[in-house]
């Protein structure tokens, strides 16, 4: 990651998409463009959120770098550490796992050599397992950067995987 | 937008605007009878009217777009195929409350939804429908779309109103109710997506028509998301009080059990609700067919019923195992307990302990009633419903699969080789009528 050598600051476009948000709020209520803005940030800095990425954001808001990261380790879309390039997130819950989801979540840990939470070595794909995803009659379901993957196989998973590789472009969620 | 408007879209909102005063639409909803859609059943008109009206300050209404019920998916659909419904009803809501804000609170998963509805509303502020004085009425209103970060907890009305102030989703204790100290300590009503896209067509077409539709207190349509194994998961308008049986086997809905099994158990509301075997989801305990509807899926109350909940109706087929599937919910809840209140924090992840081993091969027989003591004590003690969501399915399932329970602790290996089967619970129905 070259993101210690990198200096955090948002582009000018993103500033402007930042300060609109603030406007969304009555005055001295910017701290409700907290998680909107995190995502931002997550996905214009690697998607992850580093300690100086969330001090940024304080600042940005005029809140204490605290009032960030408690909310930032509250929500389960923000990753706290370095992830790889594609983040598979793969529904772990009771409808998903009627239709099969555990046999899928069984295949990508064995054809990546990976577990939940682990990123592959090449820093392409990072397993991670989540709570339902609200799309339960099309299960099982993925979701990747903005998209989800709905009646996964672990064949379609295998070429989804493939896409990817040769894509190879960071996914985030927005 | 354009075919929206052809199909009669934002009538409502014209009539509303120009013909009505907010009371007068505020009186339709309560006529219509509407119940609240995410899962509470609350009446949307009473809801309404608690609200606080104090001089000079701002109220707000919140949509609550934060749909993750497992089972339920229906909100995702409404929104992404029919935006517009969504806005048209936030627009004439919003009149009626005499809020001038309002916000869309989306999960934060469903950022592709969420430029759906970003650019429906760019479409509908220039045909001037949102903005200043709209319409020419002299109603200002701006709506906004707010990204959630992926917790379930921020489903919950007060959980939300946090996490739209950019805080941790942690429930706020009540009273005072949102009604009075909502967002910014301001007057505030959260309603379901369901529930706002409704209040057009009952503006449009006025509330009795509407309570015309359904059965008894249960009125209008609803949307079920059905999912498991069925034959045709998916996206379901019912009236209100179509029989469980038709619409888990007619072709016009679920299409009966995939692969010609046989009917275990349903989850009729979204997984916090009470499961039940296949005969008492298809016939109350007094022998009466059970219907689609709040009143007759909670007949028998907890001891033989359920609820209509959010509409999420998970089917369970012969195969399933109703152990891992309770196992499953329970690590659910406690992966989302937001941690406030010691009973659901620790008691979710006790009872996901203790099923766990008895799904796997390690339970006693004790462990049994030691979740059914954990349940109870959790139930009732929490500043929110997720402690009750948490207990309830797994008294359910022990209240009504307590021999598949017992049998995974007298058979540890047996019980790691094949599933318990349908037994006791059978299927009431011809094995034929399940194969049709």
């Amino acid at each position: 990651m070259d993101i210690d050598t990198r200096e955090i600051r948002f582009s000018a476009e993103r500033l402007a998409e930042v300060y609109e948000i603030i406007g969304r709020y009555p005055e001295g209520r910017q701290k409700s463009a907290l998680l909107p803005v995190l995502h931002i940030a997550q996905a214009e800095f690697d998607n992850w959120l580093s300690p100086e990425v969330m001090d940024y954001v304080a600042d940005l808001l005029g809140i204490q770098p605290i009032e960030v990261y408690e909310v930032a380790s509250f929500y389960t879309m923000f990753n706290l550490k370095p992830v790889g390039k594609y983040v598979l997130e793969v529904c772990r819950t009771g409808p998903c796992c009627l239709v099969g989801a555990e046999k899928l979540q069984s295949h990508l840990e064995t054809k990546l050599g990976i577990k939940p939470g682990e990123t592959t070595p090449d820093g392409m794909f990072t397993l991670k397992t989540v709570e339902c995803l609200a799309a339960c009659g099309f299960g099982p379901v993925m979701q990747v950067g903005a998209t989800y993957y709905e009646r996964l196989t672990p064949e379609k998973a295998d070429e989804l995987l493939e896409q990817f590789r040769k894509e190879n472009k960071r996914a985030t969620y927005c | 937008m354009e075919v929206y408007r052809k199909q009669g879209g934002y009538a409502a909102v014209e009539k509303a605007l120009k013909t009505m005063t907010p009371d007068e639409v505020l009186e339709e909803v309560k006529k219509s009878g509407l119940r609240g859609r995410g899962g509470a059943g609350f009446p949307t008109g009473l809801k309404w009217s608690f609200l606080a009206k104090p001089e000079g300050v701002p109220r707000y209404l919140v949509c609550n777009a934060d749909e993750s019920e497992p089972g339920t998916f229906k909100d995702r659909d409404l929104m992404v195929r029919n935006p517009h419904s969504l806005i048209e009803g936030m627009i004439v809501s919003s009149f009626a409350l005499g809020a001038n804000t309002s916000y869309i609170y989306v999960r934060g998963e469903l950022f592709y939804v969420i430029r759906i509805l970003e650019k429906a509303i760019s479409e509908a502020r220039e045909k001037g429908f949102l903005g200043k004085n709209i319409l020419g009425s002299g109603y200002d209103l701006e709506l906004y779309v707010q990204p959630g970060g992926g917790a379930y907890i921020c489903g919950e009305e007060t959980a939300l109103i946090e996490s739209l102030e950019g805080k941790r989703g942690n429930p706020r204790i009540k009273p005072p109710f949102p009604a009075v100290s909502g967002v910014w300590g301001c007057p505030t009503v959260v309603n379901n997506v369901e529930t706002i896209a409704a209040t057009s067509w009952i503006v449009q077409h006025g509330g009795d028509e509407y309570a015309k539709i359904g059965i008894g207190r249960s009125t209008g349509t609803k949307l079920i998301s059905a999912c498991g194994n069925i034959n045709k998961p998916g996206i379901y308008e019912i009236e209100l009080g179509l029989p469980v049986e038709e619409f888990i086997y007619s072709d016009e809905y679920c299409g009966g059990i995939a692969g010609g099994k046989r009917l275990k158990a349903v989850v009729a509301g979204g997984s916090s609700v009470p499961v039940l075997p296949a005969n008492l989801i298809l016939k109350t305990m007094a022998g009466e067919s059970r219907l689609m509807s709040y009143e007759s899926l909670a007949e028998g109350g907890f001891v033989s019923g359920t609820m209509l909940g959010s509409g999420g109706f998970i089917v369970m087929d012969e195969d399933a195992c109703i152990v891992r599937n309770t196992w499953n919910f329970t690590r659910f809840y406690h992966h989302e307990s937001c941690g406030q209140c010691s009973p659901c924090r620790e008691g979710t992840g006790w009872m996901e302990k203790v099923l766990h081993r008895i799904e796997y091969g390690h339970g006693k027989m004790s462990d049994i009633d030691l979740l059914v003591d954990v349940a109870a004590k959790i139930e009732g003690n929490t500043i929110c419903p997720l402690g009750d969501a948490a207990a309830w399915p797994v008294g359910s399932a022990i209240r009504h699969f307590r021999d598949e329970f017992e049998w995974h602790v007298r058979e540890p290996r047996l019980s790691q080789e094949r599933n318990y089967g349908l037994a006791g619970y059978a299927d009431p129905l011809p094995v034929q009528a399940a194969e049709a």
